[in-house]
């Protein structure tokens, strides 16, 4: 990534932040505790992430898909994967723990 | 010898590992609750929308000898499995941790 960033290099990172913006406000809005048991959240999701992250690798290494390196920013963790790609599961995971969290409160208001 | 999976076989490895691990590993047995289910069809829409926008914008371009060729939304249905399964495993690792898993 020598040159300056243009407005698709945003675009795998937009997605990203699209799920972040559409989950974070549930931990507020049904008032759970998500986002702020960050080491609960951490400890489930990391053994996850690492375990489909692997499958991911494996993927990418068989070349089974490529990134268009005019849609991400050009930053490459271990193994030459985009970080977008890193931040992908860890994102969608918190994302989803949210959804739950969230779906148990409405379940519980529907039976009492 | 080169060890060699399509996506397809990582895709169906994956969930079948899942499945097993929520079953028999932390006991939770999501797939035969209503909160999974629930969540899930919330989450669906919006895995398919990222998936889509991910694919018709080819910010991932897939290698057609690698998946099966069915699409969903623009995205290989391989997609869907594997975040399905990334989701259950998920949800059933924290539940696991919360002992939250006691409602319903």
């Amino acid at each position: 990534m020598s040159q300056g960033l243009e407005l698709a290099n945003w675009s795998y990172v937009a997605m990203l932040l699209f799920t972040l913006i559409g989950s974070w406000w549930l931990e507020f809005a049904f008032k759970i505790t998500v986002l702020r048991r960050p080491k609960k959240l951490l400890l489930s999701i990391l053994p996850i992430s690492a375990f489909f992250l692997t499958w991911d690798a494996f993927a990418i290494y068989q070349k089974h898909w490529t990134f268009d390196p005019d849609q991400i920013l050009g930053f490459y963790g271990p193994l030459d994967i985009p970080l977008e790609e890193f931040a992908f599961f860890v994102i969608i995971p918190i994302a989803a723990i949210l959804t739950l969290e969230g779906v148990k409160v409405v379940l519980n208001r529907i039976k009492r | 010898m080169r060890f060699e999976l399509s996506y397809t076989q990582i895709t169906v490895y994956a969930l079948i590992l899942t499945i097993f691990f929520d079953m028999f590993i932390t006991k939770n047995s999501l797939l035969s609750t209503l909160r999974f289910w629930f969540s899930y069809f919330i989450i669906l829409p919006f895995q398919l929308f990222t998936n889509w926008w991910l694919t018709s914008r080819e910010i991932v371009i897939y290698n057609s000898e690698s998946i099966i060729g069915l699409r969903l939304a623009g995205a290989p249905i391989e997609d869907l499995i594997f975040g399905f399964a990334m989701i259950l495993a998920v949800m059933s690792l924290w539940e696991s941790k919360t002992n939250a898993g006691k409602i319903r």
